[in-house]
């Protein structure tokens, strides 16, 4: 019982009152002070262009995501176990290295003459970087459990590489890679660290939801920080819940 | 066939190799190309020193308290019957849902100058935004759900038999934890005790926002990181990078050697 009251504490002071003082601030000058912040020219900027170089992000994320873990799974060649380990980096690696790392070699003294620096491409390479495993790491254990006959059958068959992808593996693959690309969302509609440096957070320009909260902190405007947090909470809160609902319902409904 | 698969294998590995290897091969490139003494310097520099020794004070704080609480809830969560046992997982998870940026407001809105408990805190002279605990706070958040994440499955697997036949042996609660469980999960913790580390290491925008990010004072390693290239200090600034980057790198051994004993498991 003792425990029980304990961690209810640690909950409480962590995450469930930070949360609620979030909402209540949010909605501190009713429905419409909440409406005007989060429509105000800049914040609409920002979260625009949050969803939208969150949208690209995934739409690339399942394509490399998917065609890396298939390489992963049914190709062999040399240095395989490291390649595979690395996939997990951008995990380990702090978010603020992510994007020093980047701006290294994309950035204004690139080595390769390609300078991305506080453009909007700069966005998406930081995102894509940070979100890299997410497709990868929950399409790779479907593609080992994938029963190989049913594509040899299908091939014995006269069906063409194309057809078999198309008509066997990549169906069987579909959820895995929609959680991926779920995950990949939820991160990179809040991400911070990486973008901070390269992006140069400039507004109507490259200035993402979440460099627009900070800002409004520094600026001591907390009710328009909270407003667009809210805004970002929901939309993560939306993507992965839209995540478990499907799952469960495809848990039951399919096998 | 075979030439499909090669280029596959050269699109797939030219991929990872722009994205991932060649920008962080760089940075390293970068940092030692004049030797290893400016490197020295840049990272024995008194703040440099005292950022370092924050990070790894907020880590010894925060991530024995995230193991702790993490194998309770994943206890609870797992072996527990109640109402609202929905909502607790649900709370547990959530940190992951949030921006680090949000995380940081929230608490300000709880704990800072003008939030429910500034006057409170205030008057009993107690500072926890812009100061250390704050900062323990923000990265015990976002570093939350990784124990309870890692040991929620293993504890499943597990089942109760051990547990219920230790029982009826005339074993104590605490005794059966001890003995029994804690032995069957405890690379399940651990791995998720790694995560929690490196996350709690490299922690940025929750960070940023409730530290103040005063130079010598509540300045974490990654925001040193910020701090010395916003000031053009970039051999600093790299040199710091690589020294969270080569924490990442033995993160990530950890993790394989993990995952390789906990085999049979997909973890992310």
């Amino acid at each position: 019982m003792l425990g029980r009251g304990l961690l209810g504490l640690y909950l409480s002071v962590l995450v469930l009152l930070p949360v609620a003082a979030l909402l209540a601030k949010s909605g501190s000058g009713g429905l419409d002070a909440f409406w005007r912040e989060v429509t105000g020219p800049e914040a609409q900027a920002a979260i625009k262009l949050t969803l939208a170089t969150s949208a690209i992000v995934v739409v690339i994320n399942a394509f490399f995501g998917t065609l890396i873990a298939w390489v992963l799974v049914r190709d062999e060649f040399p240095g395989k176990r490291y390649v595979n380990a690395l996939i997990d980096l951008p995990f380990a690696l702090p978010t603020i290295v992510a994007g020093v790392v980047l701006l290294a070699l994309y950035g204004k003294n690139s080595p390769v003459g390609i300078d991305v620096a506080f453009t909007r491409a700069s966005i998406v390479l930081a995102l894509l970087f940070v979100t890299l495993p997410f497709v990868v790491r929950s399409v790779q254990p479907v593609l080992i459990e994938l029963d190989r006959s049913m594509e040899e059958a299908a091939a014995s068959l006269g069906a063409g590489p194309l057809t078999v992808l198309r008509r066997i593996v990549l169906p069987t693959l579909t959820p895995a890679i929609v959680s991926g690309v779920a995950l990949s969302f939820a991160r990179a509609v809040g991400e911070y660290g990486s973008l901070v440096l390269i992006t140069g957070n400039l507004p109507f320009k490259t200035e993402v939801g979440s460099v627009y909260v900070f800002g409004q902190i520094q600026n001591e405007d907390l009710p328009a920080a909270a407003a667009v947090s809210v805004v970002l909470l929901i939309v993560a809160l939306a993507v992965l819940g839209a995540l478990t609902l499907v799952s469960r319902w495809r848990s039951k409904h399919v096998l | 066939m075979s030439f499909s698969k090669l280029g596959l294998r050269t699109v797939a590995l030219g991929y990872l190799a722009l994205l991932l290897v060649a920008p962080v091969a760089m940075i390293f490139y970068r940092t030692f190309e004049h030797g290893l003494a400016p490197v020295w310097e840049a990272i024995t520099e008194p703040n440099a020193i005292h950022a370092f020794w924050l990070s790894i004070e907020i880590v010894a704080i925060a991530v024995p308290l995230n193991t702790i609480f993490g194998i309770g809830m994943a206890l609870l969560l797992e072996r527990g019957r109640f109402r609202g046992k929905v909502l607790l997982g649900l709370l547990v998870d959530l940190p992951f849902a949030i921006s680090p940026v949000v995380v940081g407001l929230a608490l300000v809105l709880v704990y800072g100058k003008t939030g429910w408990f500034g006057g409170w805190l205030t008057e009993h002279g107690i500072q926890v935004i812009f100061s250390v605990p704050g900062i323990v706070i923000a990265t015990a958040v976002v570093s939350l759900p990784f124990v309870a994440r890692e040991t929620t499955p293993v504890l499943r697997e597990l089942g109760t038999d051990a547990e219920q036949a230790a029982a009826t042996l005339g074993a104590s609660t605490w005794q059966t934890f001890w003995k029994i469980t804690l032995p069957a999960i405890r690379w399940g913790v651990v791995y998720g005790v790694v995560l929690t580390t490196a996350r709690a290491l490299g922690e940025f925008g929750a960070v940023s926002v409730v530290s103040g990010r005063i130079e010598g004072q509540t300045q974490t390693l990654p925001l040193y990181v910020q701090g010395q290239f916003e000031n053009f200090d970039i051999t600093g600034a790299y040199a710091a990078a690589v020294v969270l980057a080569l924490l990442a790198l033995g993160t990530l051994l950890a993790m394989n050697i993990l995952t390789r004993r906990t085999r049979g498991r997909t973890t992310v």
